[in-house]
């Protein structure tokens, strides 16, 4: 009875309660090993791919940084000239460093050649392995090492990239938006992405417990309450066209979810602190109205 | 099959030859004509089970072939100056993971200030990588080098990228008479790419790890062990070369005249040319002078160099790069190959930097000089004005 294989795993050396590996695994497992995975520099490559303690049962690379797209597209063209397409699906686990900021040009050729590609970001908004810098998909108000709360500065300011947007823009197949709260909708999404010939984006919400300052028995109650405040909407566009949401049934105010959040706590006490959680709270209203995610009437 | 061509279709004819399996580039001057004459084949139907991609950046295009032959593809990419300079990183990353990539590099300077011509200041740059750098002096060469490098780059002794280093313009844009290989004898030099480790789904294996203080040192030893033993596989093969084709152009040198020369000239690409030129009519007019052509600049031939200097008394080395704060990089090379075996004089003479024309008299002037003794060795500029500093 060997019939759960974990293709990830075990002895990877992420901390307890990291939101990522729930992704990978949940990935890998739906895609039951068909996978070709390249892995960009990070949190998850460094726990997973040590010379003499690989845990991956799949075929892995590691390029560099920001170049995770590209590599994948080379993957894909290799596949295809050697006819080698039914192998497996070409699969990119990159973080929100590595998706957003450093390696947006050789994400958005491989968008523009569309390469057929799962390209997953594991979102824990920063640069985590480097020890919690601020990256484009940090939130504001966020305390990172570069972004640090001070007398004048209340942690990060500036927006949130919207991947999502960005992703949607370049004219792929499908595109959406989940999180490891919630793994039935993500395995759904995995499935469905598959479906299509052609560039997939899918953007995974993952909290990281100690960038984030959280307990690592709450990791997927923090991520939970990124999406019931509508601070992290569930959306998924197929060819162009917003095709699905996750609904909110009773939205909680923003408060809830940066409440349990060190790289928050300061804006309960810092004098620009109102005026950020406002902010935070005009954008999940934006994205509420943006992609419909509560029941009118 | 004899052709006027020009280099750079000389050049795509033969990666066509080799039959690769994923091309993949960023136009820039002076090579873009290389991949634009690959475009025309691939969009033609004449590259069987090849993807022909087209680049976001140099970057990209090193990093899409670097993710192709981790797959097992016979991967191929062309770039010069400041888009080898962009490919760097990736570069490092495909040597160290033992990839054989092929790129042909079209020599241009590098900015600033901005210059489309000719000299060696990019591919020098990388000569840490772990790639193998052979520089050409003519288009039958640079035609000649292509499936010649991906022999060698996929010997299971060797696996690493490999650099046919063409001057810019000066080649790749000239005319010239060249015997173009047939698919027959290509086939049978060069079998198709057979990968030690690749990516398989039947055969999981993971490439790229990292690795910590215990495990590094040993990965970039090995690749110089893999360089030095490339140094054998080149020269076999030059002779397995020089049987199907007839054309023998040395392995790591092609020394001339040397036996029983005063003064020697060492230099890389087409300015060998001019310099055989000259030698050759000043041998003529009884002057002991002889030429070193350096072609694989890595592996560096140190010890070919060592015993073909050794009647010679005057050593001189054009330069057509810099190592800006040390002396220039063919020079270093040169002296920590003699260092200890021998004590010529060592002229190092920096020209043609950013497409400078170097006339046949200056060549000849460089060379007299020397042989009458009446310059002091050491570094010095030719052609150089005098000049005035100024921030570009
Ligand atoms: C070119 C380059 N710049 C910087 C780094 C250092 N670096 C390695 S991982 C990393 C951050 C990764 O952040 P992200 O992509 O969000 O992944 P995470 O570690 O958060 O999972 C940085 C800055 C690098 N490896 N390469
Ligand atoms: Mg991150």
């Amino acid at each position: 009875m060997n019939d759960i294989r974990s293709y990830f795993g075990p002895g990877h050396g992420a901390c307890p309660g990291c939101g990522f590996p729930i992704a990978v695994k949940i990935t890998l497992e739906t895609l039951e090993g068909k996978a070709f995975v390249v892995n960009s520099t990070g949190c998850l490559e460094i726990v997973s791919s040590m010379y003499g303690r690989n845990v991956w049962a799949v075929p892995y690379i590691h390029s560099l940084f920001e170049n995770a797209g590209a590599v994948a597209g080379g993957i894909d063209a290799a596949l295809k000239a050697l006819g080698r397409k039914n192998e497996g699906h070409v699969v990119v686990f990159a973080g929100d460093g590595a998706t957003a900021d450093i390696g947006i040009g050789t994400l958005s050729g491989m968008f523009d050649r569309n390469h057929d590609v799962l390209y997953i970001c594991y979102d824990n908004e920063a640069y985590q392995n480097t020890g919690n810098q601020q990256s484009g998909l940090t939130p504001p108000g966020a305390s990172t090492t570069t972004t640090p709360v001070g007398d004048l500065l209340p942690g990060k300011m500036g927006r949130k990239k919207d991947m999502i947007g960005i992703a949607v823009a370049h004219g792929i197949p499908y595109v959406a938006s989940a999180s490891i709260a919630f793994p039935n909708d993500l395995r759904r999404k995995v499935k469905r992405a598959i479906e299509f010939e052609g560039a997939k984006y899918l953007h995974v919400h993952a909290p990281c417990v100690t960038g984030w300052g959280i307990d690592g028995k709450l990791t997927v109650e923090v991520a939970r309450l990124a999406v019931e405040t509508g601070l992290y909407p569930l959306v998924e566009y197929e060819n162009g066209r917003l095709v699905r949401v996750m609904k909110l049934k009773k939205r909680k105010p923003v408060e809830e979810y940066l409440k349990i959040q060190r790289r928050f706590r300061h804006l309960f006490k810092h004098p620009l602190g109102e005026k950020i959680i406002k902010e935070l709270q005009q954008i999940a209203d934006e994205n509420v109205k943006r992609y419909g995610l509560e029941d009118e009437g | 099959m004899r052709k006027v061509v020009r280099g750079f279709y000389a050049i795509a004819y033969a990666v066509k030859l080799s039959k690769p399996n994923v091309i993949c580039a960023y136009p820039i001057t002076p090579q873009t004509e290389i991949v634009e004459n690959l475009a025309e084949m691939y969009a033609n139907g004449e590259l069987e089970n090849c993807e022909y991609i087209t680049a976001e950046s140099e970057f990209g295009a090193a990093s899409v072939v670097l993710g192709a032959s981790a797959t097992g593809a016979r991967t191929f990419t062309a770039t010069s100056s400041q888009g080898l300079l962009l490919m760097t990183e990736v570069l490092y990353n495909a040597a160290g993971m033992r990839l054989p990539i092929v790129l042909a590099i079209a020599n241009r300077a590098v900015s600033a200030p901005l210059s489309i011509w000719n000299d060696h200041q990019d591919s020098i740059s990388v000569r840490d990588a772990g790639i193998i750098q052979i520089y050409v002096e003519n288009n039958q060469e640079a035609h000649d080098m292509i499936p010649f490098a991906f022999k060698v780059a996929e010997n299971k002794n060797v696996l690493l990228p490999f650099m046919v280093c063409v001057d810019g313009f000066k080649l790749t844009h000239a005319y010239e008479a060249v015997d173009l290989l047939n698919q027959e004898d290509v086939d049978n030099f060069l079998p198709p790419y057979n990968p030690v480790v690749s990516l398989r789904i039947d055969k999981p294996v993971a490439m790229g790890c990292y690795a910590p203080p215990p495990t590094y040192m040993e990965f970039r030893v090995a690749l110089e062990y893999a360089m030095e033993r490339a140094k054998k596989v080149i020269e076999d093969e030059s002779k397995e070369w020089y049987e199907i084709t007839g054309r023998d152009w040395g392995a790591h040198i092609k020394a001339e005249y040397c036996e029983d020369a005063e003064v020697a000239v060492i230099a890389m690409g087409s300015i060998v040319g001019m310099i055989r030129d000259v030698v050759e009519e000043m041998r003529k007019e009884g002057m002991k002078v002889g030429l070193l052509k350096i072609r694989t600049y890595r592996p560096f031939p140190a010890e070919e160099i060592r015993k073909a200097l050794t009647n010679v008394n005057k050593v001189i080395v054009i330069e057509r790069s810099l190592s800006i704060g040390s002396e220039p990089p063919v020079t270093l090379d040169v002296k920590s190959a003699l260092f200890g075996h021998s004590s010529q004089e060592i002229h190092s003479v920096v020209l043609g930097l950013g497409g400078r024309d170097v006339p046949r008299t200056q060549i000849i002037k460089i060379i007299k000089e020397v042989y009458e003794g009446k310059v002091k060795p050491g570094k010095r500029y030719e052609g150089l004005k005098e000049f005035e500093e100024v921030i570009p």
